[in-house]
């Protein structure tokens, strides 16, 4: 663990330094390493249309999630490494099962003036559990807590019981959609938060428009007016480099080679920080015999894909998600690929000379490109992989059902979290079908550790099956590009879903 | 023409109708319905049938589209599957920007198509003729996504001087926004509709009246205006109300380059997200729309050359 720790912060002081450098060679050197107040900031995220909302407990879309950050906060966050880091709970603590947990409140205010208090807390989630509401996202996720038994114990103690032992519940209440919100609050259309920002407009498929808040608990914001707008790829990229905004989340590796050849726009990339991945699924043939994933595993020319999909901005993957963060088992050898090798498992499944189709769709950048460059790498071993396109739009879902090899891809989020949702026998997006009783129960023994180490070693060794008897090609780790104009600093290299992701109240305007 | 009005007026609305049919059978048959749209990596496939049951969609269709179109008889055109707000409002916010967009690219392309066809019909088969046709023809054969791209490569990020995006933007505070837009959807319209008024100024020239009023000493410039330019914009009018249609087409691929927040934007995001509701109620809107502009073309028409038969 300590390893995927000093890797991420090796990576952040190394955006530090390059972007201590970059200010340095500017005209404005003095005045940029002093932050400067004032200014209006406008962000770019991907659109959702009538689907953006202003509730913070529905959000899914990266648009909304940016939005709701500025205006409300959780109780925790996740670290660079997607470690549970504390928020509005300043600390916590729990019994020796890990089922009852104390949260110790900061002293934030509402931007209403009203005193965060653990009634909000406790108003919240039960906000967020209400049945009568299905999108409210975090439903499932904190399904094993017990708010009756939950309770407040003084004004800033709150009492959270569970109905499971968990070690990994402060995770948990840094997910999505797990905002505080006040004690009370029923109309989404007035946010009343404690974040950095105070809401002023919302336009569906538009924007956001915040303005500072000055009572903030945390240091205010330098910027004074935050505007977060929805824009598709290509307007987005127009509008960072023709200054119309300043800040553009999620561009693309060819956007980032243009405007790294230009001055006006500058790069923020964190490395290695989401994942590319084909899955096979483990009960349906040939992939219901693990010598053929096996070979298919040691087919994956995983340098070219990243080459050639990721435009070379990315790392290749060891068949596991979540590269560098917490509970990664950064030990494992790196997989090569042995074409050989390969061959002569599949000789021994005989599944040589075979079809097998493979469903892709145009749903996220680089699914048909790594499909089809991956049909060519299989190819060398005698396995013709014949590549469908579907329907882009049901494609997350389509592919939960159909098929027996396609494309996935994940954001950050923390491990255990990953496999509680994907590869468990109840998740919901168990997309390789892998069922195993066993890594079930393991899992689930693993998680009421109390112990961190003792917990990290055991979920190495779940990771380590599934790196060899999975379904999970995982081929290579995207960097995440964001696009500022030149005049803006103080932005993270950090990957999405994180703390200091989307942090508006950190950036200022040289 | 009263009665001939009244007759428009109920085909149109048998066209209203079989066509609210087309849209909805049409929308049906995409993969995926609004709920399942919703389908993320937060959202359970558990959580998405309660949703779909709450939105009514697990409804058969015949009955979804009675419920729908009853409710358009009595003016309700419905609430959005997605949003939850009513139907109404969702035109009624995208409605303006594509209304500047179109009346700005009409009142540009309007007066220079008649000039330019004049211009090309009094010299036929000259130079001048010549040069401003292969200009336009240049313009409509190549497609408007290219010419918006290299507009805003050109003018917004090489040389800065107009703004690349709506993102970000506000058109009251910037008119210079609707430059490029425009410019993309007068590229697309201005040669047929010029054609159009060269070729009605060609044989209007041709015309008896117009002979005899030239040997009669007519100056030419009452000529032109008074006596060439009413029969030369009949079809121009009438590919008027057809630019109409192309321009819809037009407005859907600038809108989508230059983050215009219009009509066609919803559009897309309604069919995208299968938010019938308000699929129906946009197409239902714009089909409307050129109805009227259609109408109205032809009793224009009428009024500048009455002898101009109206029922073919």
């Amino acid at each position: 663990m300590s390893d995927a720790l000093n890797r991420r912060s090796f990576l952040g002081l190394t955006g530090a330094a390059g972007l201590a450098a970059l200010t340095g060679c500017g005209s404005g050197g003095e005045a940029a390493a002093q932050p400067r107040q004032g200014g209006r900031l406008r962000a770019v995220y991907a659109g959702g249309g009538a689907k953006e909302v202003l509730d913070p407990h529905v959000q899914s879309l990266f648009v909304d999630i940016a939005r709701h950050k500025a205006m409300y906060e959780k109780l925790v966050e996740l670290g660079p490494d997607l470690k549970p880091v504390p928020r509005l709970a300043e600390k916590w603590e729990h019994d020796a099962q890990a089922t009852t947990w104390r949260f110790t409140l900061r002293d934030a205010t509402f931007h209403d003036g009203k005193k965060l208090t653990s009634e909000d807390v406790l108003y919240s989630l039960a906000r967020i559990a209400d049945p009568a509401v299905p999108e409210r996202v975090a439903q499932s996720s904190l399904a094993t807590l017990d708010l009756r038994r939950s309770k407040a114990i003084d004004a800033r103690t709150v009492e959270l019981v569970l109905s499971a032992p968990n070690a990994e519940f402060p995770a948990l209440l840094a997910g999505i959609g797990t905002q505080i919100v006040r004690d009370g609050f029923k109309d989404p259309t007035k946010p009343i938060g404690t974040g950095a920002f105070r809401f002023v407009s919302f336009d569906a498929g538009r924007s956001l428009v915040a303005s500072r808040y000055d009572d903030y608990w945390d240091e205010p914001a330098r910027i004074e007016e935050l505007h977060i707008l929805s824009a598709e790829s290509e307007a987005r990229a127009n509008a960072v480099q023709g200054g119309q905004a300043e800040y553009a989340n999620d561009m693309t590796a060819t956007f980032a080679r243009t405007a790294e050849a230009g001055k006006t726009v500058r790069i923020v990339a964190a490395k290695a920080s989401t994942m590319q991945a084909f899955v096979m699924k483990v009960d349906r043939p040939p992939f219901d015999n693990p010598d053929v994933r096996m070979a298919f595993k040691l087919l994956a020319d995983r340098q070219r894909l990243v080459d050639v999909v990721l435009a070379g901005r990315g790392a290749v993957g060891n068949d596991l998600f979540g590269k560098g963060y917490q509970y990664y088992p950064a030990d494992l050898p790196q997989r090569e690929r042995n074409v050989e090798e390969a061959k002569a498992l599949l000789k021994k499944a005989g599944v040589l000379n075979q079809e097998i189709e493979f469903l892709t769709a145009d749903a996220s950048a680089g699914f048909v490109e790594a499909a089809t460059l991956f049909a060519e790498q299989v190819a060398e071993a005698g396995v013709k992989l014949k590549v469908t396109t579907g329907s882009s739009q049901t494609y997350a879902k389509d592919l939960l059902t159909k098929g027996a090899i396609g494309n996935h891809r994940s954001g950050a989020m923390p491990i255990p979290q990953y496999i509680t949702d994907r590869l468990l026998t109840k998740s919901p997006f168990n997309v390789t079908h892998w069922r195993r009783p066993a890594f079930d129960s393991g899992f689930a023994a693993a998680q009421v550790l109390t112990d961190e180490t003792a917990r990290s070693t055991k979920y190495g060794e779940l990771q380590q099956t599934l790196r060899d008897d999975g379904g999970i090609i995982a081929w290579g780790h995207p960097d995440y590009l964001v696009a500022v104009s030149a005049k803006v600093q103080g932005v993270a290299a950090v990957p999405p879903n994180t703390l200091d992701s989307g942090r508006f109240d950190k950036v200022w305007l040289a | 023409m009263r009665s001939y009005a009244a007759q428009r007026a109920a085909l149109a609305l048998v066209q209203l109708a079989v066509l609210s049919v087309l849209v909805f059978v049409l929308t049906a048959l995409l993969p995926g319905d609004a709920a399942e749209m919703r389908f993320t990596e937060t959202l359970t496939p558990e959580r998405i049938s309660r949703m779909r049951t709450q939105l009514g969609l697990d409804q058969p269709a015949l009955e979804r589209f009675g419920h729908w179109f009853g409710n358009v008889l009595t003016g309700d055109l419905g609430t959005s599957l997605i949003s939850g707000g009513p139907v109404a409002d969702i035109i009624r916010h995208s409605v303006g920007a594509t209304l500047v967009l179109t009346l700005a690219t009409l009142a540009v392309v309007v007066p220079l198509a008649v000039v330019l066809g004049i211009v090309m019909g009094t010299r036929e088969n000259g130079r001048l003729d010549r040069a401003i046709t292969s200009v336009t023809l240049a313009l409509s054969a190549i497609p408007d996504f290219v010419i918006a791209v290299l507009l805003v490569a050109v003018f917004s990020l090489k040389l800065g001087w107009l703004p690349a995006t709506w993102v970000g933007g506000d058109l009251l505070a910037s008119p210079a926004l609707l430059i490029l837009p425009v410019a993309v959807l007068f590229g697309r319209t201005v040669c047929l509709l010029s054609r159009q008024v060269r070729a009605g100024t060609i044989s209007a020239l041709q015309a008896e009246y117009v002979v005899q009023a030239r040997r009669l000493g007519v100056p030419r410039r009452q000529l032109l205006l008074r006596h060439v330019l009413p029969n030369a914009a009949v079809p121009g009018v009438q590919e008027l109300a057809r630019t109409g249609d192309t321009l819809l087409g037009g407005v859907l691929v600038v809108e989508a380059i230059f983050a215009i927040p219009g009509f066609a934007t919803a559009l897309v995001d309604g069919v995208e997200t299968r938010d019938v509701p308000v699929v129906q109620g946009l197409t239902l809107v714009l089909a409307v729309a050129a109805l009227v502009i259609n109408l109205a073309a032809d009793l224009v028409c009428n009024r500048l050359v009455p002898r101009t038969e109206l029922l073919r």
